[in-house]
């Protein structure tokens, strides 16, 4: 069973700032999935290998050169915040 | 007109007894007065126009290819350059795609005219399409209904006769289940048949666009448009694309049908059964026989997916941060509180749920009980499908446990939620194709579809039993009463 303190720790690392209301509504509904989920332990797994991809395939290489044109400003037009052709932010270092 | 299939407004648009401009007027017309149901989440008459001109140019100068001029509904999820692509969610709202995606990108070479972009669950997480940041979608069979998710749009668009055909996604069910509550065919191809590139990510191991349309005839002409290899998805994968609608004829004598018995136990409705029954002995008087075959870890399968796609999703979904594009919340102390804040504010609580669920199956402690454990089983459930497809050629079973249940009755419970998926979720953790086909209906007139499984890249044999089928029986035919 997860723990509001846990609650809080997952929803840090996820960062998603959360009210206590949304907690508690949150833990409740959490412990309901993974008690779904649980199922899922009875079943013994020690042989089998980890399917991650449906195909098998390997992951295509391609030439290490430029593929994509320059289209900063199309793309920096539907950002929040920019200037002078960077993405504005809070500061991060003082 | 809006009776019509997207083979049948093809030649007329062909033979210009109708331009592509008046076909265009005429569905957004209907879109217009349609507005109670909320299908769409943006309509673009102008951009649409301007397609639809340049269709009946190229009709004119005699290059058509089969579906110019055909106004196709994209889910809200297909970028569109220029167009309004919010998944749903609050924190797409105002982003307008600065690219096409490659599905949207081979519709316009194809000639087809977007029609606009419908409603969806957020982020293509959902089963009754409540979760859209836009409002409900109402099921035109009966707006007490839910039309199924995430596809939701997509499939009332088609089954209200608001757009011949529409393109949707599927990761755990998400066309054929919507398909199956309002009775039109939905079409989910294998894993790598057709390009994600501008499709926004969900859960990248299962997530495979599809189309919804009236019949098999009309997704097959939508497949060998949306089909085929696209270097920009890694997935994708290089397969020559068949002429599906060249393949349709053939019939189903000496098809082995196999019936899994996990799909006909009490988990389904009686007036759900009923209906599939039937159309699978209306397929053995055509010929096939039928072959009982076991998928012993199905019941697996949802609390495999129920990890997999919310680690997937958690993963995909930290690029929705307030700094490149989408909305970013007002007022924080600094850049971590303006992402917690930014995510807060722009996710909805399904959302919000799986990415809380992804990120603790994915944490320090947890990873090998869960996320290892789940990926584990995923190769059991795919090794019982190719366990059964050596006894037989085509899979078929109910798309969902019920008709359309009521708005509002499983919203509150997730878990009740998420059980809805239990035949649909297994063929995606496989990767293997599937489609929903309307079959009759069940509990207070609703619609019932038959599921379809096939095997890897078996789209045109498929197509074929579902075109077999609809050749001897009109339910595709059936629309609802105040749309037809």
């Amino acid at each position: 069973m997860l723990s509001l303190d846990q609650i809080a720790k997952i929803a840090e690392l996820a960062r998603l700032e959360l009210s206590a209301t949304d907690a508690a509504a949150l833990q409740q509904e959490l412990n309901g999935i993974l008690a779904m989920v649980d199922r899922m332990q009875a079943v013994d797994t020690r042989a089998i290998e980890p399917m991650s991809h449906p195909q098998q395939a390997m992951q295509r290489l391609r030439e290490d050169r430029v593929t994509e044109r320059d289209q900063r400003e199309k793309h920096q037009a539907i950002a929040p915040a920019t200037e002078d052709g960077l993405y504005l932010v809070p500061k991060v270092i003082e | 007109m809006h009776n019509s299939t997207l083979a049948k407004l093809s030649g007329e648009l062909g033979a210009k007894k109708v331009s592509a401009v008046e076909v265009a007027r005429y569905y957004l017309g209907r879109i217009a007065s349609a507005k109670a149901l909320n299908a769409f989440i943006t309509v673009d008459e102008e951009k649409t126009l301007v397609l639809a001109k340049a269709a009946d140019a190229r009709i004119a100068k005699g290059d058509a290819a089969p579906l110019t001029g055909i106004p196709i509904a994209h889910k809200d999820l297909f970028c569109a350059d220029g167009w309004r692509t919010t998944c749903g969610s609050k924190i797409l709202e105002n982003f307008v795609a600065p690219y096409d995606a490659h599905v949207i990108g081979q519709f316009k070479r194809a000639g087809a005219v977007i029609l606009g972009k419908t409603n969806m669950d957020e982020f293509a997480m959902g089963s009754s399409n409540e979760n859209s940041h836009f409002g409900p979608v109402k099921n035109p069979w009966d707006t007490a209904a839910v039309p199924g998710g995430s596809s939701g749009g997509s499939a009332t668009a088609v089954a209200a006769r608001l757009a011949p055909a529409a393109t949707g996604t599927d990761t755990g069910g998400s066309i054929r289940q919507p398909a199956s509550f309002t009775g039109v065919c939905g079409l989910r191809p294998t894993y790598g048949r057709v390009s994600r590139y501008g499709m926004v990510a969900f859960a990248s191991s299962l997530d495979q666009g599809g189309a919804l349309a009236k019949t098999a005839l009309d997704l097959a002409l939508m497949l060998e448009v949306m089909a085929g290899f696209d270097e920009r998805d890694s997935t994708c994968m290089d397969r020559p694309v068949e002429r599906y609608s060249t393949m349709l004829e053939g019939g189903v004598k000496g098809l082995r049908i196999g019936l899994p018995r996990e799909y006909f136990n009490k988990d389904l409705a009686p007036d759900v059964a009923a209906p599939i029954r039937a159309a699978i002995d209306e397929l053995v008087k055509r010929g096939a026989t039928t072959v009982e075959v076991t998928l012993p870890n199905q019941h697996l399968s949802v609390p495999v997916y129920y990890v997999l796609a919310p680690a997937e999703a958690s993963s995909n979904l930290s690029r929705f941060d307030g700094v490149r594009y989408g909305f970013r919340a007002q007022g924080y102390a600094d850049l971590a509180d303006m992402y917690r804040k930014t995510r807060a504010q722009g996710f909805g609580a399904e959302v919000k749920r799986r990415i809380m669920v992804g990120t603790y199956v994915l944490s320090h402690g947890y990873y090998d009980a869960y996320y290892l454990q789940a990926q584990k089983i995923r190769r059991l459930i795919a090794r019982d499908f190719a366990e059964a497809f050596a006894k037989c050629d085509v899979i078929a079973g109910p798309a969902a446990p019920s008709v359309a249940f009521d708005l509002g009755v499983k919203a509150a419970d997730p878990v009740q939620m998420y059980l809805e998926d239990l035949y649909t979720v297994p063929v995606n953790l496989a990767g293997l194709p599937g489609m929903s086909v309307p079959c009759g209906f069940g509990a207070k007139g609703r619609p019932v579809g038959m599921q379809l499984i096939g095997n890897y890249w078996s789209e045109a044999l498929m197509l074929r039993v579902a075109h077999a089928y609809q050749q001897v029986t009109d339910w595709h035919a059936k629309g609802p009463k105040d749309w037809s």
